[in-house]
């Protein structure tokens, strides 16, 4: 065998391994998802049999019936729910967003007093468990009275996602030349024009990137919406899921089901926005 | 018409003054180029004058008016940025429209003028192409062409060529050239490279530490410069300076050599004088070999080893030890030439310039 096809079946067997490799870490992440779609379908006998039943035998949309059923045949609210978890979580990523840009924003261009400080701080308050903050944020959110609201849950989720979406977006504003701005300043815009004509286009996927992130953390979060929202007025799908919790039993194929439902609109989002997050946009921008 | 005049412009950042209150006047339609080394403050003036800067100082002023709390975008120039500064996200045709679509000029008028200035810089086959999937000498061509179609009083360059290889460099350089003849305006040009300052500009402004050390058409600069800081920039390979001490009608150098003193300085000096002594290499050649041979009226001559030699094709640069110090000496139709061969070589003193070494300022007053 010469050298030039031993090396071609080297790097065909490499390629094979690094297939096996891949499909064994795909595999890990995805299993856990792929059980919750399977045990939403399969009656509770199968999900808690020893040793588990791998190939499901039974398999029906009765849980999802029964969801969707309402109260009296083992239903949830679950378009409640689902309304107030849209709400709460569109309204504080819009929120979360439009502050982390302004703050991004000036933080990826301007000097002022003590930059790194209040950069540091932001920080920090990520160093704090969530759930560290919700005996405190109960007892200030009953006195003023805002227990069980979207208004309580937003101003908790947009305090918990700006730090993190100024820091993602101050990064996304520093990639963009400060030339550009001053390019489309001398061309006639102020720099307001500037801005959203040059620079935000530029930064979008970056910002986009940022809601995502922002939107998932809302739409996810356990621990403190768990203790502040009390009723169909105000709680979300995570916390809806402790419906299927009673006193003896535990309805996991009903938790799954609900579970997936969860999961579907958050996937759908991510599909749609990852589409536009072109990296490389800014590349041409200046030499290179 | 649009004259661009600087009075004591000043700019610090805190304590620290970047450029000290320096004075200007561009004519109109006149191509200025402001030179000097990183660090001279030339970029901080060309961006004041745009207004990307605040003033700290002075009064900036185009077309007779104190531009000062005007924005860029009432100042009516446009602005060549080094790294072109093209926006990404617009094919070439919009990044050229820009300005006028902000301004909002008609379409049809803005496609009129895109076009023109994109025949004229030979961009039509891009158009519709984004920056990055243009070369570097085109996206500079766009970056020109965007500063053409607004069609301004004033064109601002900063170190345009400075990103291109050498050889599209001549050939840009040449464009702009060209096109200051072509529009007519107002070009204050910005570069640290003295060659492309030479070939393009009216008049040089050689700036040092944040002060204007000269300012003056080529030929001036290079035959009368003011200063030894311009003598040494100005000119490659730079003027041979060397320090020497006045001793009746002589310059003697380091190691007991020495040189007539010039003619012209005669009256300039006294002995005992310290002086800096520059000569630039064209003025000082293998008898029979100089760039000014046919010319020169004070020639001293002296026989002096060859120590390294350069050999350019049409020329050669020959290094010489004289009075502890190495001297550059430019041979025209050079003939072959070893390394430690003696040569007779003559200086042109009429050419010679005296600095005084503690202002650096010309002794020729």
């Amino acid at each position: 065998m010469d050298k030039n096809s031993s090396h071609r079946l080297k790097r065909r067997w490499l390629k094979v391994a690094h297939f096996i490799g891949l499909f064994l870490a795909m595999l890990v992440i995805c299993l856990p998802g792929l059980w919750i779609v399977l045990s939403s379908l399969r009656p509770t006998v199968e999900i808690m049999a020893k040793p588990p039943v791998w190939i499901p035998r039974d398999i029906s949309l009765d849980a999802y019936r029964a969801m969707f059923g309402g109260a009296g045949q083992g239903g949830i609210p679950v378009w409640e729910y689902f309304r107030n978890s849209l709400i709460i979580s569109i309204t504080s990523t819009i929120i979360a967003l439009i502050v982390g840009m302004a703050g991004g924003y000036a933080f990826a261009r301007y000097k002022f007093k003590g930059k790194s400080g209040v950069f540091l701080g932001f920080m920090l308050t990520r160093a704090v468990p969530g759930i560290a903050l919700s005996l405190p944020l109960f007892m200030i959110f009953a006195r003023v009275g805002i227990i069980d609201t979207h208004f309580a849950m937003i101003l908790i989720y947009v305090a918990l996602n700006v730090p993190f979406t100024i820091w993602l977006i101050d990064g996304f504003f520093r990639q963009v030349p400060k030339d550009l701005a001053e390019a489309a300043q001398i061309d006639g815009c102020t720099r307001w024009q500037a801005f959203w004509q040059v620079e935000f286009p530029l930064a979008a996927p970056g910002i986009a990137s940022a809601g995502i992130f922002a939107f998932l953390t809302s739409w996810n979060e356990y621990a403190l919406a768990s203790q502040i929202t009390r009723s169909v007025n105000s709680k979300t799908l995570p916390v809806g899921l402790l419906d299927y919790t009673s006193e003896f039993t535990i309805d996991w194929r009903g938790m799954c089901a609900l579970a997936v439902v969860m999961i579907i609109p958050a996937l759908t989002l991510t599909f749609i926005i990852q589409k536009h997050l072109v990296s490389g946009l800014t590349f041409g921008a200046v030499k290179g | 018409m649009a004259p661009v005049t600087l009075k004591k412009l000043v700019k610090s950042y805190g304590n620290v003054d970047v450029v000290h209150g320096i004075d200007l006047e561009v004519k109109d339609r006149e191509f200025i180029a402001l030179v000097g080394p990183s660090g001279c403050g030339k970029s901080t003036t060309l961006r004041m004058i745009a207004g990307l800067e605040d003033i700290s100082g002075g009064v900036v002023e185009i077309g007779g008016k104190p531009v000062n709390d005007l924005p860029p975008r009432a100042r009516n120039i446009s602005m060549v940025f080094q790294s072109y500064a093209l926006y990404p996200h617009m094919t070439v045709r919009e990044n050229m429209g820009f300005s006028l679509k902000i301004g909002k000029v008609a379409q049809a008028e803005i496609d009129t003028r895109v076009n023109e200035a994109a025949a004229i810089l030979d961009l039509d086959k891009y158009m519709d192409r984004r920056p990055s999937q243009l070369s570097g000498g085109q996206r500079q061509r766009v970056a020109m062409g965007r500063a053409i179609v607004r069609k301004p009083d004033v064109f601002l360059f900063d170190e345009p060529l400075s990103n291109l290889d050498a050889k599209l460099r001549t050939q840009v350089r040449t464009e702009i050239k060209r096109l200051h003849a072509r529009v007519q305006a107002t070009m204050i040009y910005v570069t640290h490279d003295q060659v492309e300052a030479m070939t393009l500009s009216d008049r040089i402004v050689i700036m040092r530490d944040g002060h204007i050390e000269q300012v003056g058409t080529p030929e001036e600069v290079f035959k009368r410069p003011a200063t030894r800081f311009v003598a040494g920039f100005i000119g490659s390979p730079p003027m041979n300076l060397n320090e020497a001490t006045v001793d009746s009608g002589k310059l003697v150098f380091a190691g007991g050599e020495s040189l007539p003193l010039p003619a012209e300085f005669r009256s300039k000096v006294a002995a005992g004088d310290k002086v800096i002594f520059g000569l630039r290499p064209d003025d000082i050649y293998p008898t029979g070999h100089g760039i000014n041979s046919g010319e020169a009226t004070d020639v001293h001559e002296m026989q002096l080893p060859v120590s390294i030699t350069e050999p350019l094709g049409n020329e050669t640069l020959l290094f010489i030890t004289m009075a502890q110090r190495e001297w550059v000496s430019r041979m025209l139709n050079p003939r072959p030439m070893g390394a430690g061969e003696v040569v007779k070589f003559s200086f042109d003193l009429s050419q010679a310039h005296l600095f005084s070494p503690e202002s650096g300022k010309t002794l020729r007053g």
